[in-house]
């Protein structure tokens, strides 16, 4: 079997033309196969998933069929809808097919051009595959695998046969209606449908890790809702832009991500005037928390994620992680918790969030970062603090309040209403 | 008036003017500065560099704003010659070249650095054998033009390309694309161009502002230093409004292409055939050559004097290049494909644009044949 490697799935460009023979997608489902009871719901959320990302393209027909479904492109490019498509989480694989109506003559001479499209090269080991699905077809399976390959050699001298582990296994699946002829088998990124593990807020900072552990946490299968905190002014408009940005990169994997961007200035400045500067990345880490959890009881959703990994900086230490964590009941999930800087780049690369994420604007962690943030924060100190600090809960209650939820979708341009816009001044009919 | 100078300046399209204005009024800014104006109009770069790369098939980043051709030409020659010299201190050009690139080698032949100076055919193209023949292992940069701006030859560039890097795949390629773009495709990847020179104002954009691909990995010398405008390769506050309305005079001219070509190619040839048919004239421009450019020379008659004639008759036309008219010398280009200096001297460029007709090129060619029996007769009279 030619297996096309794409890791994640998520790689950039690169199913160009050479798919251009392609009349269907054959969509494969992954690992929740398994899972009895809850299988058609899963499949479903797939299929509605697969729905939003076919949206662009008009054309679009799609089958649900026990285990797979069917993406009929009637003339819509299969490069491009593959590449989109390998995104869907809950999607194993992905097989670009050639139909063909169900009758020998029609299987042989689609058989024929497929070969000359894929145009193997002298040499190549070979062997037809063919499945009688539809038990009315005058031929048998293995019957069929002869009747097929045996023209189809005649008329390429270069193809060795291959049984065992052919380079091109050239596969027939003869069903009542349709036979479908295919040949490659791409890897989509996997994990379970979207949602249906339930809902979790995600802590989006703008750089490298949140994004990575937002897209983690959506592959296996949890809905996401991401929280920006900003302080204006002493973070630019650029900052919450990229936020914006780089949510709308995760939403490709999503259909529509639902974006908070909770205004943290007066709280984040409550803690500069009260001696304690080595302690305010941990207090600010848990009014973050605090807030997110607000939120999460607001929306509906029964955890936090964030993009800690264990000692990347002070407040990722573990006694840091102990003292911060404990400002939720919820659940806290640190996707990238085990992880090396360099595997999170590399999945950042892949998912298509790095080069945003280093566009260097500063966001609320980088600001008022004490010359030697603590590493081992007390307790008991930290709680004092948080008691003794006049209105801190009526700060935090503002901010929630004062947050301003966003709808993002991939190829939308929405985006928080005193934001300035992407395009601001700019008019297009100027270029 | 009628006017024939196309190749020496174009008159801007109209959306280009209201570009121009509407984006003076509104974008003064800086675009380096951090407010929002300032951002906005840094926006306003941005789109125009999408736009220019979308019309290259380029990335955006491989676009770098000039101040002109003369500047794009200047700095891919000398910034490369200066960035690249440890590879060596060579250089391959023609004698065709517009004198932006081909003084920027003389100067660098001042500063110790050889060049190969590879003369045309007669008729004004360049064998592409023996542009390679003069690569050597040293040789940083070849510079070949697409169209001359003189006679409208065009240069087998593909051909130089493949030939230059299988001979030093080190070797820069730089193309002079002033005079084709617009006129005749223009395939960087397709030739491996590296460095890409382009001015607004010929393709009926703004004056005061070109364009310079720069291949990703190719890092130039600035020549102008002292802020980091264009990613450091050209320091200087960017022209906004006329970097956008270039955009859009590239954007036009390059969808226009097509339909120019179709519709001017059959003009040029009708002009040149009437030219043909004069005895007193010798037909320097050829049929395949760019489109827009028909070019002759009247032997022992001094350009000027044609071309003050045929002004009298309403007929505006250029001796030579625009660049180099002022100077009472003979075209290096003619002597350079083997024309005398009588021919060399009496040059005319006629460059057609989008506003003429038919009925304009019968008009032109009226006036010619008028010109030149008034000059006979005065010749005649001259003995």
């Amino acid at each position: 079997m030619t297996t096309t490697e794409t890791g994640s799935g998520a790689q950039n460009g690169g199913y160009g033309s050479s798919m251009d023979y392609a009349d269907m997608l054959l969509l494969r489902f992954g690992e929740f196969i398994l899972k009895g009871k809850n299988r058609s719901r899963f499949e479903k959320t797939v299929l509605r998933h697969v729905k939003e990302m076919v949206k662009p393209y008009p054309n679009v027909k799609l089958t649900r069929e026990f285990g797979r479904i069917y993406v009929e492109l009637n003339g819509e490019p299969a490069g491009e809808l593959t590449e989109a498509l390998v995104k869907v989480f809950g999607i194993a694989s992905i097989s670009p097919v050639k139909v063909s109506r169900p009758e020998f003559e029609d299987i042989l001479a689609a058989s024929r051009t497929f070969l000359h499209l894929i145009a193997p090269a002298a040499g190549t080991s070979f062997k037809v595959s063919a499945r009688r699905v539809w038990k009315d077809f005058p031929y048998g399976s293995i019957e069929m695998n002869k009747l097929i390959a045996t023209p189809l050699l005649q008329g390429y001298p270069g193809l060795l046969v291959d049984v065992k582990s052919p380079d091109l296994e050239l596969k027939i699946e003869i069903r009542e209606g349709h036979t479908l002829i295919f040949c490659e088998n791409i890897a989509g990124v996997g994990g379970f449908p979207l949602g249906t593990n339930g809902k979790a807020m995600l802590l989006l900072s703008g750089g490298i890790d949140s994004p990575v552990a937002g897209w983690s946490s959506m592959r296996r299968g949890l809905e996401v809702e991401c929280v920006h905190f900003y302080s204006y002014p002493y973070t630019s408009e650029l900052a919450r832009q990229k936020v914006v940005d780089l949510t709308r990169i995760l939403s490709r994997y999503a259909g529509v991500i639902k974006l908070h961007l909770v205004p943290f200035t007066e709280v984040q400045t409550s803690f500069t005037g009260i001696g304690q500067d080595n302690l305010i990345i941990t207090l600010m880490r848990r009014a973050m928390l605090r807030i997110a959890t607000a939120l999460a009881e607001k929306e509906g959703a029964l955890a936090l994620i964030t993009g800690d990994s264990l000692g990347q900086v002070a407040s990722q230490t573990l006694p840091s992680m102990n003292v911060i964590g404990r400002a939720t009941a919820l659940p806290l999930l640190r996707p990238l918790v085990m992880m090396d800087k360099s595997e999170i780049v590399q999945l950042s690369k892949t998912i298509g969030t790095y080069d945003l994420s280093i566009l260097p604007y500063e966001d609320c962690c980088t600001l008022f970062v004490p010359k030697s943030p603590t590493t081992n924060p007390n307790l008991r100190i930290v709680d004092k603090i948080e008691a003794t600090l006049p209105g801190y809960q009526a700060l935090l209650d503002t901010a929630v309040a004062g947050t301003e939820t966003v709808l993002i979708t991939p190829y939308g341009n929405e985006k928080p209403e005193d934001l300035v816009p992407a395009q601001a001044g700019l008019q297009e009919e100027w270029f | 008036m009628l006017y024939w100078d196309y190749a020496a300046a174009a008159p801007p399209y109209e959306e280009v003017v209201q570009t121009l204005e509407q984006v003076m009024r509104k974008h003064f800014a800086n675009p380096s500065s951090l407010h929002r104006a300032g951002e906005e109009a840094d926006k306003l770069i941005k789109r125009a560099r999408e736009v220019c790369a979308a019309a290259l098939d380029v990335l955006p980043q491989e676009i770098i704003f000039t101040s002109g051709a003369t500047e794009s030409n200047n700095l891919a020659v000398k910034g490369a010659a200066l960035q690249y010299q440890s590879r060596g201190r060579h250089i391959v050009t023609t004698e065709l070249e517009h004198p932006s690139v081909y003084e920027s080698c003389l100067q660098l032949q001042k500063l110790g650095w050889e060049v190969t100076f590879v003369a045309p055919d007669p008729q004004g193209v360049v064998e592409p054998s023996r542009i390679a023949a003069a690569v050597r292992p040293d040789t940083v940069l070849v510079s070949v033009m697409h169209v001359n701006n003189e006679i409208g030859t065009v240069q087998p560039l593909r051909e130089i390309g493949q030939l230059v890097k299988a001979v030093n795949r080190r070797t820069l390629f730089h193309v002079d694309g002033v005079q084709g773009y617009g006129k005749l495709e223009a395939s960087l990847k397709d030739w491996q161009a590296d460095l890409y020179s382009l001015s607004a104002h010929k393709l009926r954009g703004p004056r005061g502002t070109g364009i310079l691909y720069v291949r990703e990995g190719v890092t130039l010398f600035p020549l102008l230093t002292g802020g980091s405008q264009e990613q450091g390769k050209r320091a200087g506050t960017e022209n906004v409004p006329n970097i956008v309305a270039s955009a859009k005079a590239m954007r036009m001219s390059g969808e226009q292409r097509e339909a120019f070509s179709a519709r001017i190619r059959p003009l040029k040839a009708q002009l040149e055939n009437y030219i043909a048919g004069i005895p007193e004239l010798v037909l320097n421009s050829m049929e395949d050559g760019a489109p827009h450019i028909v070019h002759f020379s009247y032997p022992g008659m001094k350009g000027e004097v044609l071309a003050r004639r045929l002004e009298e008759l309403g007929m505006a036309v250029a001796t030579r290049s625009a660049c180099s008219s002022r100077l009472a010398e003979p075209s290096r280009i003619l002597l350079s494909m083997g024309r005398d200096t009588a021919a060399a001297l009496g040059g005319i460029r006629i460059s057609l644009g989008d506003s003429h007709t038919q009925q304009d090129v019968s008009r032109l060619e009226q006036a010619l044949l008028a010109a030149v029996q008034s000059l006979k007769i005065a010749e005649g009279g001259m003995k």
